[in-house]
């Protein structure tokens, strides 16, 4: 019985995404590293498995059972970033590559296997071509449908009887029964559950020796990887990534040193670069820049844009960069602008009479962005803490809010935790950026501190600012010990708080850490 | 007409006619003024604060205004509560210390409110773009500026046309009202025990539209629950009949 669904050859290059982030953050080959997302493994090296690191094991277990092992957070966007180039190599070669996930393509087998004579030639062109470009060990499995290729893909290891261990080729017709004896467990597609269900019914189809057509349904039934890819709706797809490299990409000669230098000589750049991407029906709405310097440094960042770039905001975002830079030590040689995410154009058209008055607020902030800087328009949010400067975030205005662009590994404080030890409102209507330093007096003129066992010296009854004005207390309360992050030495805070009202009725917020008085907030 | 008037006494009958003639004339085209100035500005106001309507000349946030509120952020943030719980857009601009969480609890929609916390020397140019775009602007000038005339009007024509509302921590010229909090009480904390947990204030406003005399009001900001909410008492209510009758002497 012909089978109607077309033979797919998939590509699945084993632990992808935790090999593309050694890479990135210049880990050596062989480091035991384990990519972790919400306090679990979500995937790690051989080496570190070979130590007993598993799957779904929380961060602390893969610590214990390997003490040498190097977490990452998980970040998908570099896993597909670095696959682009493995995916541009694979497609010059052969065309009409499909990306399923970074380190997972699918191709229909009958054209390679034609041009290459044979689908296991092309089975093993396609891991040498993936090895050229830094895709090592890749697996390749063909078969029926995408569900089972993919199966046969990720399982070609453990099936001896390929020619290669990395090649697994199912014969025309041996779908069924590739499926049945299969050694189902969710390691084999740990990113998707329901596929173990699904797989589970199609072996109890098969079994029963009803035709491959179940087996299908059940696997085009199964989760994730099927859903959007309906087997036979794979050939009708464009291919999404952009046919051609839109970067844009300036060389300076003689290196640059000033900013506006820089900026100038790129303008024409992003204006082509804006036009190309329109060109292609695209649009820009989160964009990296990498600036290179003379001696080879690197500076690199994403930035994110709460509609779409035009070429003015490009050009802005470059300076900005370059103003902001760090890792920058010598003059400009390179400048290189690429998308990093792109929609249809359609999808950010204005309506005939545009879209409400956002879209004068944007455009006035995005104006006063480019007077004060990327940095100097915020938007507030609240936050998490025991302090009320730790009680609020401030966001740079078109910036992602949970500040994946630009601080990946910064702490998120949940601001619905208890947070115990944090102040009972009202939350201070000032809350000095820099803390004041000041002095506090007790009635007879002297300072007054506080002991281990959290008792003031004396009553408070003078405040003394920097600049020597003196405010009688009325009314104070406290001392309320404070004591975080002990465990942390870099971070550790130990201080005690005090409210105050001063005789003009302004209350304050008085903290009392090692180094002395400060005023923290006020109550204006 | 009757009777044996003289002469003299006819013709000062007929001036008084023509008089209350002109008189009348005189009111209705002063009303018919009024009426095409009302359409024109005063009657346009933005949401406001109810606690703060007995301050405010209009009793609310007139479109186009300008408000200077000295000596208590919490006192001009409540001016910006109502409005962007209406929906709009606020700006705080030159207040690098500001509470956010307090801009929170005062009922300020952080979706819609943009900080410029440091915007130096071009404070004024940032204050006259966030105008084009956003309901209300809260501005703390830097000390040593000075605010031109001339600037300030050119700024008041943009407020109008946008029926946007300018707050100054700072004196602005041709305020509508100036806002002060003169004093203030905290309840809650004692000498060494209880914590800060309500207060009373003063509010004391001024205005020339009531040619230079000051009202004041007695708010809590905020109260135990952390609204803003008048001090009902017997005492203001005296004061307030006392407030009611010079401004009727005022205007007679």
């Amino acid at each position: 019985m012909p089978s109607p669904a077309p033979r797919l050859l998939v590509l699945h290059v084993p632990d992808w995404a935790v090999r593309a982030q050694a890479r990135e953050h210049r880990v050596p080959d062989g480091a035991p590293v384990a990519l972790i997302a919400a306090g679990r493994v979500v995937a790690c090296t051989a080496a570190a498995r070979a130590a007993g690191v598993r799957l779904d094991m929380r961060q602390r277990e893969a610590q214990a059972r390997c003490p040498g092992l190097r977490i990452e957070r998980e970040d998908p966007a570099i896993a597909a970033r670095s696959f682009e180039p493995v995916l541009a190599a694979l497609e010059q070669a052969l065309p009409g590559w499909h990306p399923l996930s970074p380190g997972t393509a699918a191709i229909r087998a009958r054209g390679p296997a034609r041009y290459y004579g044979g689908e296991l030639a092309a089975a093993r062109t396609v891991v040498g071509l993936a090895a050229s470009h830094g895709a090592s060990g890749a697996r390749v499995g063909v078969a029926e449908g995408l569900f089972a290729a993919e199966l046969a893909a990720r399982a070609g290891e453990v099936s001896g009887d390929g020619a290669r261990a990395d090649v697994r080729i199912v014969p025309p017709g041996g779908t069924p029964a590739f499926l049945a004896p299969c050694p189902w467990h969710p390691s084999v597609m740990p990113s998707s559950r329901r596929c173990f269900r699904a797989s589970a019914s199609a072996r109890s189809a098969s079994s029963r020796g009803s035709p491959s057509q179940t087996s299908r349904r059940a696997s085009a039934r199964s989760g994730r990887v099927c859903t959007p890819w309906r087997v036979g709706a794979i050939r009708d797809r464009r291919p999404p990534h952009p046919p051609r490299d839109i970067d844009a990409i300036v060389d300076f000669e003689p290196a640059v040193e000033r900013v506006d230098e820089v900026a100038f000589g790129v303008r024409a750049a992003c204006d082509d670069f804006v036009r190309a991407l329109l060109g292609e029906r695209l649009v820009c709405t989160a964009l990296r820049v990498e600036l290179v310097g003379e001696r080879g440094e690197v500076d690199e960042r994403v930035w994110l844009h709460p509609r779409s770039f035009s070429a003015a905001e490009v050009v802005d975002r470059v300076r900005w960069q370059l103003q902001a830079t760090e890792a920058l030590r010598s003059p400009v040689v390179r400048v290189r602008v690429s998308p990093e995410a792109v929609d249809p154009v359609h999808v950010h058209e204005s309506g005939l009479w545009g879209t409400g008055p956002d879209e004068r607020v944007h455009s006035v902030l995005s104006r006063v962005q480019g007077m004060v800087g990327h940095r100097g328009v915020l938007t507030p949010q609240l936050a998490g803490g025991r302090r009320p400067a730790d009680r609020q975030t401030l966001v740079p205005w078109g910036d992602r809010v949970d500040g994946a662009g630009s601080a990946a590994n910064r702490t998120v404080r949940e601001r619905t935790r208890p947070w115990p030890g944090a102040l009972p409102d009202p939350p201070p209507a000032t809350v000095y950026e820099m803390p004041r330093p000041l002095h506090v007096e007790d009635a007879r003129g002297r300072p007054v501190t506080i002991d281990e066992r959290g008792r003031v010296s004396a009553a408070p009854a003078v405040i003394v600012s920097q600049t020597g004005t003196r405010r009688d207390l009325t009314a104070w309360a406290g001392p309320w010990p404070l004591e975080e992050r002990w465990w942390d030495p870099a971070s550790a805070r130990a201080v005690h708080r005090l409210q105050a009202v001063d005789a003009s009725g302004c209350a304050w917020l008085l903290v009392r850490d090692a180094e002395g008085w400060w005023a923290e907030g006020r109550y204006d | 007409m009757r009777g044996p008037w003289s002469a003299s006494v006819r013709r000062r009958i007929i001036e008084r006619m023509f008089e209350t003639a002109r008189a009348e004339e005189i009111r209705q085209l002063q009303d018919r003024i009024r009426g095409m100035q009302r359409t024109r500005l005063a009657d346009r106001t933005l949401p406001t604060s109810q606690a703060l309507a007995g301050v405010l000349p209009g009793g609310a946030l007139a479109a186009g205004g300008s408000y200077v509120v000295e000596g208590s952020t919490a006192l001009a943030l409540e001016l910006l509560r109502e409005p962007s719980r209406a929906g709009a857009w606020c700006a705080i601009v030159g207040v690098p210390d500001l509470g956010v969480e307090a801009a929170a609890a005062a009922g300020i929609d952080l979706e819609r409110l943009v900080l410029v916390p440091h915007p130096a020397e071009q404070w004024f140019a940032v204050v006259s773009a966030l105008v084009d775009a956003v309901a209300v602007v809260l501005v703390q000038p830097p000390v040593r500026a000075r605010v031109g005339e001339a600037a300030a009007s050119r700024l008041a024509a943009r407020l109008r046309q946008r029926e946007g509302v300018l707050v100054s921590t700072r004196s602005w010229p041709h305020a509508h009202a100036r806002l002060a909090v003169t004093e203030s009480d905290w309840a809650g904390i004692g000498a060494g025990f209880g914590h800060l947990a309500a207060r009373q204030v003063t509010v004391a406003s001024s205005s020339p539209a009531w040619q230079g005399r000051t009202r004041s009001r007695r708010l809590w900001l905020p109260d135990a629950t952390g609204t803003v909410s008048p001090v009902v008492a017997r005492s203001e209510e005296h004061v307030e009949g006392r407030l009611e009758e010079g401004a009727l002497r005022a205007l007679g």
